[in-house]
């Protein structure tokens, strides 16, 4: 119940929230936790809060980030 | 990636030359280890145990009774996480009292719940506040925000809990013996790596901030080893990319601003010294125990039930005489089999085969 999505910010709603998409699932987010967020900010997102924005050093990390989190959230379906 | 771990599983034997025992403590973790068949990499002087960091599972059985208690009083909408709802209480569980009408509604976030007290003017919202200090933060902002639109129908059950203090808990006791810990890598977004300074310090025991890739957790496993053999304790933050040393200063802001720590009771490690947080005098008004007078009883185990010794890394899920037999994913005894987070229910799910 810890683990943490990585989204990326599509439209900023207003001071404390956004549009976020991972994958193909777009969800409202609060942002309030996180200093000043942009349209295209790469953040992790924990039960519909944005609790850090990541910085994308290069889009290689991030990717793995992505495929790392992903996998384990989808654990309950995805059979070894 | 073959290649890698293999790499990796090579290193750890060079620097496992006396037996170590390391604790994962987040359940994400839990699950990634059994999945990914780790433990059969290991070599034969590490163990590897559970602790206590599925917050589902280490909520007090009287925490529980009283959620249902409360949920079951009718003429309230009782707002919840998913993954208590099956959690069984003395009595039942929250979703047995749906299923006898209770209006339990589970919420994706916080925020979720405070919408239904807006959309819900005449009737009072609880909202169930789980989790560490990963979750604990958006339950502060949203209070806040309660508090800032006047909403008068809304209150929070805080049974939330705080890592640290059951770390120290772990580090202190004469029977666990562990020698590092694999530290929660989404926990540790919030605090950063300052919270745990104390146990390489206090303790001399092993700490690495890890991800949740199998290679993450091999390479945690290999700096743990190396702490230990080299007696070089330190708090290693491996899981850079998305945890800063300092943490998310703002989300603790909104924790401190909103919470106090107060004494706290873990299912299986028994009362905490400032382990939970409850809310503050500023925010009693948003208070559920003290709004609806409830009080949290001292209730035993359910009878067999060896949770307590498998949060606390004493046993394995598969020691637990009840284990696959009476207690089953499908018929839950603890809440370790019911939370997807829980060793019992990793452990039946990804092991189950090798008993
Ligand atoms: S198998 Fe069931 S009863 Fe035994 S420790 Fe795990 S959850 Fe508790």
């Amino acid at each position: 119940m810890c683990l943490a999505i990585p989204h990326r910010i599509e439209e900023v709603l207003d001071s404390n929230r956004a549009v976020a998409r991972t994958g193909s699932l777009r969800v409202e987010v609060r942002t309030d936790l996180v200093d000043e967020i942009n349209v295209g900010d790469v953040v992790l997102v924990h039960a519909g809060f944005v609790i850090e924005k990541c910085e994308e050093k290069d889009g290689q990390e991030l990717e793995e980030l992505w495929k790392e989190v992903l996998k384990v959230a989808s654990q309950g379906r995805n059979e070894r | 990636m073959k290649d890698k771990i293999e790499l990796l599983r090579r290193a750890l034997t060079f620097f496992a030359k006396r037996p170590m025992t390391f604790m994962e403590v987040c359940g994400t973790h839990t699950v990634a280890i059994y999945r990914s068949g780790i433990r059969s990499l290991l070599p034969p002087g590490i163990s590897l145990v559970s602790g206590p960091g599925c917050p589902v599972c280490v909520t007090d059985q009287g925490e529980i009774d009283a959620a249902i208690k409360l949920a079951g009083k009718g003429d309230l909408i009782f707002a919840t996480y998913g993954d208590m709802l099956r959690v069984p209480g003395t009595k039942g569980s929250l979703q047995s009292l749906r299923a006898h009408g209770a209006d339990v509604r589970v919420v994706r976030s916080a925020d979720e719940a405070l919408s239904l007290a807006l959309k819900n003017p005449a009737k009072e919202v609880v909202f169930l506040g789980v989790g560490f200090e990963t979750t604990a933060p958006s339950t502060a902002a949203v209070v806040i925000e309660a508090m800032d639109r006047g909403v008068e129908n809304f209150s929070v059950l805080s049974f939330h809990k705080l890592v640290p203090p059951a770390l120290r808990l772990l580090a202190e006791s004469e029977e666990l013996q562990v020698d590092g810990f694999l530290l929660p890598g989404h926990v540790s977004v919030v605090l950063g790596s300052e919270p745990y300074q104390f146990l390489p310090r206090d303790f001399d025991i092993a700490c690495a901030i890890v991800g949740f890739e199998p290679l993450d957790i091999m390479e945690g496993l290999v700096e743990l080893a190396r702490q230990v053999s080299e007696s070089d304790f330190k708090v290693s933050l491996l899981y850079a990319r998305a945890v800063r040393p300092e943490g998310n200063a703002k989300a603790q802001g909104l924790m401190k601003e909103v919470f106090d720590k107060c004494d706290s009771k873990w299912r299986g490690l028994g009362p905490i010294e400032r382990s939970g947080l409850k809310l503050k005098s500023d925010f009693a008004r948003f208070d559920a125990l003290l709004k609806f007078d409830l009080k949290i009883e001292d209730v035993p185990l359910p009878q067999g039930c060896k949770c307590g010794e498998v949060l606390m890394g004493k046993i394995t899920p598969k020691e637990c005489p009840l284990f696959s037999k009476q207690c089953r994913p499908d018929a839950p005894i603890g809440p370790c089999m019911v939370s997807s987070e829980g060793s019992c229910a990793a452990c039946y799910k990804y092991d189950y085969r090798v008993m």
